[in-house]
């Protein structure tokens, strides 16, 4: 395939046929500020932040939905260009209720890097947020829309990555806002938990409830393990602070099975593992009909070998069998039926497959 | 997996994920997938709405994924091999199928021919429901398309006729050469994270690790290599006959580990007596389980988060878990605790971390030689990988089926085990919904999923509800030959007609109470999609 030519920022570069000046921009390394642009979802051209110079071109243009053309002279980083970003974020800015002081994204706001990266003090205009009651109806997602900057990747995700169908645009100009049909809160809605509108959301509009004041964006150490729950083995980062899973969010770049797309149960059925009622210590029945009552370590393991070399004496091995589990690693599995064969030299081991 | 295993040679999913997004013809039959593998479902969606993929749904269930297909089939539960012959019956006399790849790559075609003659349209929709036009629609949709790949769950595999149900998909997707390409294949869902390790590491009674047979000689003689012991030369019991052996008093001891029988079994109350029946029962669990509460030994265990290791998905890929958080109390891996009893019983088991086992797994299991730790850092392999070179397998049988040629199968319908009578007249299926998770070990100690969905529900469809005086929301008791549960009633369109659905999720309306301990005869899977029932007021 021919290359298109065209400069962008005086470098001559070579793109596709198709593709955008966004793309063919970050492709050579030049950094063009965006908001609403989100990978998988439609270039819609809302939020404006990636207003470039075109030359001849009558207006400035979002370069997330401007098609590249042969010859075409590109700028990124005029004082035309940066004039009209800092008016657009400083609109942004004061027709919400952006507060970092309180924030759960500080320090993870896409909002928040941009009035930093383009040098700005305070907004012009009065801030003036709309006003919204904060929506806490569920332990999931909480929802403050006087943090949302209508950027509608929300909308995007739940509608063409995940197709859940269920977030639109509401009302029109000053009013407008995003949410389920009917303006019902995500509880009462068709909403089925995935947690997309969260991880795609550039401000504090959407955030995880049960991460809330449970540990700074900074201070997390993300661990990329593998779903628990079904056979998709979704990739994801188990972010922990202090010793404890505060939420959990997927990453694009860790590409298949799951591209960073996550359901309600990798996404909030991880909190069990921090449940008070986990078992914590061995429990013995140390006679028949008694209660299971605690024991330590070296007195279970030396009742449960005793018990069984007992019984295979007793009653050959055959007499013993055992059931591994769908739910653990392939190197206990493989250690269960290894046990199982060659230590009591049973031939019963099974597991759940069949269930 | 029996099924594919006697058809193919190999029993696991023939295909990837990612390629179930670009196909042309996705055929999804007993996998309510939106609720049970939902990236899986997510991609299906994706394929419909995104890439022009056309969707046949076949479910007795009104599910998600009937919204975005182009036909859908509902065939009343456990006629699915009628309404599989039904759709080959067409292919074939309409001369629809691949008859190149069938003449060069398959076997048994002249069998499943005569066999699928009587299943015509008409007589297929007299046995299922489905009206004769759909399926003719269905099956030229299928037949046409250079592309197609099949999904299929427990709503295939958990019926008496669950072996046979998957043979007669291996046979549909082979009859129109949609085996061992890119895009098609029979990709039966796995439902847990580890299934398809746990079967591949030897967690079966007839296979050592890799599916290398306990009666073959050369096999086994690697591992009594290997392991330095003598092994049995003959399969063991399979978990149902376990319980029956215990109830009969000829198992002793039963040692499990992180499985909760006690909710996730057909007909509890059986199961109950059979382990109660038991000398000793060792638990290994995370939780006080259901079934760990009856046990003479709980030993504690840590969750996914709190260990190193691997799961295999249902694509076959070996992935990475990691330790991210200590586990709690005295709690230990199941690694560490299965090492420390084999040593304590004169075995030794030198193991300090998981890697080295994966090391051993790497000598004995030729499908899983080349998976080594340092490689699947970023991302995991697909097995088989036979060397540190190979750089996994997306889709099976390419050019060569695993056993040589594909075997067709020539199978007959079989009514379920128990129908609806005067006395219970009503069929009960069961399953699971997104926000839940097998036996709920987990997902009921979590809040948002709780929240979601919080208890079990009796869906009926209105006709029956009005039927036998139900209000949605009342409660309700539903009773089948072994047991009664309390439940409450959630009155919508979603089951047919003469069909009641719940899960298995909750202890407090265990469906498995209910359940039907009949067995498919090769697959030893129960048969949890179909039993006969009864629905009053309560």
């Amino acid at each position: 395939m021919s290359g298109i030519k065209l400069t962008i920022n005086g470098l001559e570069v070579e793109a596709q046929p198709g593709q955008t000046v966004l793309e063919v921009a970050r492709d050579n390394h030049i950094y063009i500020p965006t908001l609403c642009q989100y990978p998988g979802t439609t270039n819609v051209g809302a939020c404006r932040v990636c207003l470039v110079e075109v030359e001849n071109a009558r207006t400035l243009v979002a370069s997330c939905c401007m098609p590249v053309t042969s010859g075409m002279v590109v700028r990124t980083n005029t004082e035309r260009v940066r004039k009209a970003q800092r008016l657009i974020v400083e609109l942004l800015w004061s027709s919400g209720d952006h507060n970092c002081l309180t924030c759960e994204r500080n320090g993870n706001c896409e909002l928040q890097d941009l009035v930093y990266w383009l040098k700005i003090d305070k907004p012009r205009f009065n801030i003036d947020p709309p006003g919204y009651e904060i929506e806490a109806t569920n332990t999931m997602i909480q929802r403050d829309l006087n943090k949302c900057i209508l950027c509608g990747r929300c909308v995007r995700a739940c509608n063409e990555i995940q197709i859940n169908e269920v977030l639109d645009f509401t009302m029109r100009g000053s009013e407008a806002k995003v949410g389920p049909a009917f303006d019902l809160d995500y509880i009462q809605s068709e909403c089925v938990f995935c947690g997309e509108c969260v991880n795609v959301c550039p401000t504090g509009a959407l955030t995880f409830k049960q991460a809330r004041f449970a540990g700074r964006p900074w201070e997390m150490k993300k661990v990329r393990t593998t779903c628990t729950y079904c056979g998709v083995g979704c990739q994801m980062d188990l972010n922990v602070h202090e010793g404890k899973i505060v939420s959990v969010t997927g990453n694009r770049e860790y590409g298949t099975p799951n591209t960073g797309s996550l359901c309600v149960k990798g996404r909030f059925g991880v909190d069990f593992v921090h449940h008070q009622d986990r078992l914590k210590k061995p429990l013995l029945r140390r006679q028949k009909g008694g209660e299971l009552t605690e024991a330590s370590w070296d007195e279970a393991i030396d009742f449960v070998a005793e018990r069984l070399s007992a019984l295979k004496k007793e009653y050959g091995s055959d007499s013993i069998a055992g059931l591994s589990s769908a739910r653990c690693t392939n190197e206990e599995n493989y250690l269960f039926q290894k046990f199982m064969r060659a230590v009591i030299g049973s031939r019963h081991v099974d597991h759940c497959a069949r269930l | 997996m029996a099924g594919l295993a006697a058809a193919f040679g190999s029993g696991a999913m023939t295909n990837s994920i990612d390629e179930i997004e670009f196909t042309e013809v996705i055929l999804a039959t007993g996998t309510n997938t939106t609720e049970n593998h939902p990236i899986i479902g997510m991609k299906v969606k994706r394929a419909v709405r995104q890439q022009g993929a056309k969707l046949i749904v076949i479910d007795p269930r009104e599910i998600a994924l009937t919204k975005y297909a182009d036909i859908w089939l509902r065939q009343k539960p456990g006629t699915d091999v009628a309404v599989l012959n039904g759709l080959m019956n067409v292919i074939i006399s309409e001369k629809l199928y691949d008859k190149p790849y069938v003449e060069e790559r398959t076997e048994g075609f002249e069998a499943l021919a005569k066999v699928v003659e009587k299943y015509t349209p008409d007589y297929v929709e007299r046995i299922s429901g489905v009206p004769a036009e759909d399926l003719k629609a269905a099956a030229r949709l299928y037949a046409k398309a250079n592309r197609a790949s099949i999904l299929y769950s427990m709503g295939i595999t958990q019926h008496i006729s669950g072996t046979d149900n998957v043979k007669s998909v291996a046979n549909l997707a082979m009859l129109c050469g949609n085996v061992g390409i890119e895009g098609g294949g029979v990709n039966p869902l796995r439902g847990q994270n580890n299934v398809q390790g746990a079967c591949d590491m030897g967690c079966l009674p007839n296979v050592l690790p890799a599916y290398q047979p306990v009666g073959n000689d050369e096999a086994r003689a690697k591992f009594e290599k290997a392991w330095g012991v003598a092994l049995p030369a003959t399969p063991g019991l399979t978990i149902m006959e376990m319980m029956n052996a215990a109830h009969a008093g000829d198992l002793k001891a039963l040692y499990i580990m992180g499985e909760n029988p006690m909710l996730s079994d057909p007909d509890l109350a059986h199961v109950e007596e059979s382990l109660r029946n038991l000398d000793l029962l060792i638990v290994q669990d995370i939780f006080l389980s259901e079934t760990a509460a009856l046990a003479d030994v709980v030993l504690p265990c840590a969750s996914f988060a709190e260990k190193d290791g691997t799961f295999t998905n249902t694509e076959r890929r070996v992935q990475r878990i990691r330790k991210a958080v200590e586990a709690p109390g005295e709690a230990k891996a199941d690694w560490e605790i299965i090492t420390a009893l084999s040593n304590r019983m004169g075995y030794a088991m030198p193991y300090t971390s998981a890697e080295m086992i994966m090391e051993e797994i790497n000598q004995l299991t030729p499908s899983y030689a080349g998976i080594t730790y340092g490689r699947i850092e970023r991302e995991g392999l697909q097995w088989p990988c036979p060397n540190t070179d190979h750089p996994g397998t997306q889709y099976l049988h390419k050019d060569r089926f695993t056993r040589g040629r594909g075997l067709f199968h020539a199978v007959e319908y079989v009514p379920p085990a128990e129908l609806p009578d005067q006395d219970y007249p009503l069929i009960l299926s069961t399953g699971r919904v997104l926000y839940q998770y097998h036996t709920g070990t987990m997902t009921r100690h979590s809040k948002g999923t709780t929240e979601r969905y919080p208890e079990n529900l009796l869906e009926i469809h209105p006709n029956d509800a009005t039927k036998y005086g139900i209000k949605d929301g009342s409660l309700v008791k539903v009773a089948s030959r072994r047991g009664k549960v309390k439940i409450k009633a959630a009155v919508s369109q979603r089951s047919p007609e003469g069909t009641v659905f719940m899960t298995f999720h909750f202890r407090e309306a265990a469906a498995n109470l209910l359940t039907n301990p009949a067995l498919d005869p090769v697959g030893k899977i129960p048969e949890y999609k179909v039993c006969a029932v009864r629905v009053e007021a309560a």
